[in-house]
């Protein structure tokens, strides 16, 4: 079923997972944050964290596919310093989604909301209240959002460059459907 | 004649007790209010979330030798509110929750106490907020610390029996309808 040039169904059923996700809490984080206090913005609000979470445990079993496989090879017309690059941008997105949910997992806690995951899972305060640190875990987390931002853009903008510019198969790798029609 | 000498006699036998009551135990009535404490515990999105009243007004006359005359009143300043949150005080004070500028204060007013065994006892009697006034009884316990007493209680009010959270916020799905109160009274 899989080929060596492209990801295993799992590696790209959590891929494609995760993105619906990081698209899902993102927009709702930013749309919630500016919401007048309503029922529907503290429902939104525990959606966004439930979203977090599940983003965070998405991200641990990625990292753990990662460290048990070896991902299929780039095209070897990729000059080696892009190679690089790729590697740590990936890095640095698996990073951010691990920080990123943590960091709003501690703000919670620091603004006196527990985490309540589902509804159902009641995740410890690794933090007492405390106003001023819940104001400053709110700026690490909107500051680490727009790293992930630009991380994405950039990792969406290099996909369609070696999708379409280059035409190697780089994202066919990564296609739930497409990648079987590819090279 | 002898139906008046009988209830002459009774009444001479019942001053007398409640005389030596009175003399024999200790009525607890001077609260001590920095050590007294009134705080709620609800859920939002089932996220248990606590707050207290900074500032309420506690008349209790109470001692265990004598239920019967046993008598409690609240005050509670709603406006004193801490939800723990800014943004929630404001808005709970507005008019779809307590609306403080209408109705600034909520009173209880027991009717009367009565034991359950033990240091354990049960305070009936009546809640006004927000200009509705229901029935509620509390369990609590009672006991001495010195010169002391530590009543310790707690009961569970439905918010919309009151209309606590109208319009959009009468949504228990987003706030729960049950908000327990907990009452910690020091008295001397």
């Amino acid at each position: 079923m899989n080929s060596p040039n492209r990801y295993t169904s799992t590696a790209i059923a959590l891929h494609w997972l995760a993105a619906l996700l990081i698209f899902s809490a993102f927009p709702l984080g930013l749309y919630v944050h500016e919401m007048a206090l309503s029922p529907l913005k503290l429902k939104l609000l525990s959606y966004h964290k439930w979203l977090g979470v599940t983003i965070f445990l998405l991200t641990v079993a990625r990292i753990a596919w990662r460290a048990t496989h070896t991902p299929p090879p780039l095209a070897a017309t990729i000059p080696l310093w892009q190679q690089q690059v790729a590697h740590v941008l990936h890095l640095l997105l698996y990073i951010l989604l691990l920080l990123i949910p943590l960091s709003g997992w501690l703000m919670s806690s620091a603004k006196g909301f527990p985490v309540v995951y589902l509804g159902l899972v009641q995740l410890p305060d690794l933090v007492d209240k405390d106003k001023l640190l819940g104001d400053l875990l709110a700026e690490v987390h909107k500051l680490l959002n727009f790293g992930l931002l630009a991380l994405v853009g950039m990792h969406i903008g290099a996909a369609l460059k070696h999708h379409f510019i280059e035409r190697d198969d780089t994202l066919r790798r990564m296609l739930p459907i497409l990648g079987r029609n590819g090279s | 004649m002898s139906h008046v000498r009988h209830y002459l006699s009774l009444s001479a036998g019942l001053l007398l007790i409640a005389l030596s009551c009175a003399a024999a135990a200790v009525e607890f009535n001077r609260v001590q209010m920095n050590k007294s404490a009134l705080t709620f515990a609800y859920t939002q999105m089932n996220v248990p979330m606590e707050g207290s009243f900074r500032s309420f007004k506690a008349d209790i006359a109470f001692d265990p030798a004598w239920l019967d005359a046993a008598r409690a009143q609240f005050d509670i300043r709603l406006a004193s509110i801490d939800t723990g949150n800014r943004e929630s005080d404001d808005e709970v004070a507005g008019k779809a929750w307590f609306n403080t500028g209408a109705f600034p204060v909520a009173r209880f007013v027991s009717t009367g106490v009565r034991a359950l065994g033990g240091n354990r006892y049960e305070v009936s009697g009546k809640l006004t907020l927000k200009g509705r006034t229901r029935d509620v009884s509390a369990p609590f316990t009672f006991r001495r610390q010195g010169a002391l007493g530590v009543f310790e209680g707690a009961f569970t009010l439905k918010r919309l029996d009151y209309a606590i959270g109208e319009g959009a916020w009468a949504d228990v799905s987003a706030v729960a309808d049950e908000v327990r109160i907990k009452f910690h009274v020091v008295a001397e």
